[in-house]
């Protein structure tokens, strides 16, 4: 399988995503985000950053990127994407997940290892965690306040696409606990926490067991694995 | 060139942090009297010939789709700099 990592200017954690994609066992390809190719891929990861330095609103100038038309149609097709922390404020500026991400509500940029609730384990980025599995990955950000109409959110709730919420400590306002929501195809996901920094023994959040051993981001990436495979 | 003003503030019933800090700011700085800041944004844009009734069209349309993010924030004003 082949997965596509878009860099957009300002994109930070980019290579860390491709890292990611290649110990799950997958081949990353790394996409531009001025170009209007997805060369191929299977599936889409829009990785975390400050892209054109979070101007005009976070994501919202890279959501008018060139190949952000090519993402959109993919996303409307069913390819997978993932959008990571300023991936995710992208896919909401793009309009192909609802709310919107405003500045945390204590004004403080936040870097913590944040455990989060799957609450569905039927996307394509979820399919190998169980529904209920309680996670811990990184989250660093200072505009993951997430928000929606009060009718967005009990729609949101009642469709089962709150993706993840955030356990023990809400880090940033988000409203109704929310980290991460899917789309009604469930191939669109984004959440502020990021993935792909728990994916290897030794650079992840500490567990009980060892220090930095963490690697619970790792089941994202080979649940897109796997629901590739299934759709085969 | 015909400057067109955009004004666009945080929805009214959402949390501003930015302006909240700005209050807190004001406040230890002896003003006590400020009891409220909210903080919008103000988008001058310079028009390449005259302002037509289709520019207006497109330029309300740009306000409310790319210069604000409907989720968030509101467009309050728009001045073509025709009223005078």
């Amino acid at each position: 399988m082949r997965i596509g990592v878009i860099t957009f200017p300002g994109s930070l954690d980019d290579r860390d995503a491709q890292r990611a994609v290649r110990i799950a066992g997958a081949e990353p390809v790394a996409l531009w985000h001025g170009s209007h190719d997805l060369e191929g891929v299977d599936a889409l990861i829009l990785p975390g950053g400050f892209s054109y330095g979070d101007y005009l609103r976070c994501g919202a100038i890279a959501s008018l990127s060139p190949i952000m038309t090519e993402v959109v149609d993919a996303a409307n097709a069913g390819m997978p994407v993932l959008g990571i922390c300023n991936g995710f404020q992208m896919l909401v500026e793009a309009h192909l997940l609802e709310g919107g991400l405003i500045r945390n509500d204590h004004g403080s940029f936040i870097c913590r290892d944040q455990v989060l609730r799957v609450e569905n384990a039927s996307t394509a980025w979820t399919g190998d965690f169980a529904a209920g599995q309680e996670i811990t990955i990184p989250l660093k950000n200072g505009e993951g306040g997430f928000i929606a109409s009060e009718e967005t959110l009990d729609r949101l709730e009642g469709e089962g696409r709150v993706a993840f919420r955030y356990v023990d400590v809400n880090p940033n306002g988000s409203l109704r606990d929310i980290a991460g929501i899917t789309n009604d195809r469930g191939n669109v996901v984004g959440l502020m926490p990021h993935p792909e920094h728990a994916v290897e023994a030794g650079f992840g959040p500490d567990t009980a067991a060892a220090m930095r051993s963490g690697v619970d981001g790792l089941g994202f990436f080979t649940s897109v694995i796997r629901s590739a495979l299934v759709e085969a | 060139m015909p400057t067109i003003v955009v004004d666009v503030m945080p929805k009214p019933e959402l949390l501003d942090p930015q302006g909240k800090a700005v209050a807190g700011a004001l406040s230890r700085t002896g003003h006590g009297e400020i009891a409220g800041v909210r903080q919008g944004k103000r988008f001058e844009l310079t028009v390449e010939g005259p302002v037509t009734d289709e520019v207006k069209a497109e330029i309300t349309k740009i306000a409310e789709e790319i210069l604000s993010n409907s989720v968030i924030e509101d467009v309050v004003n728009i001045d073509f700099g025709d009223e005078s």
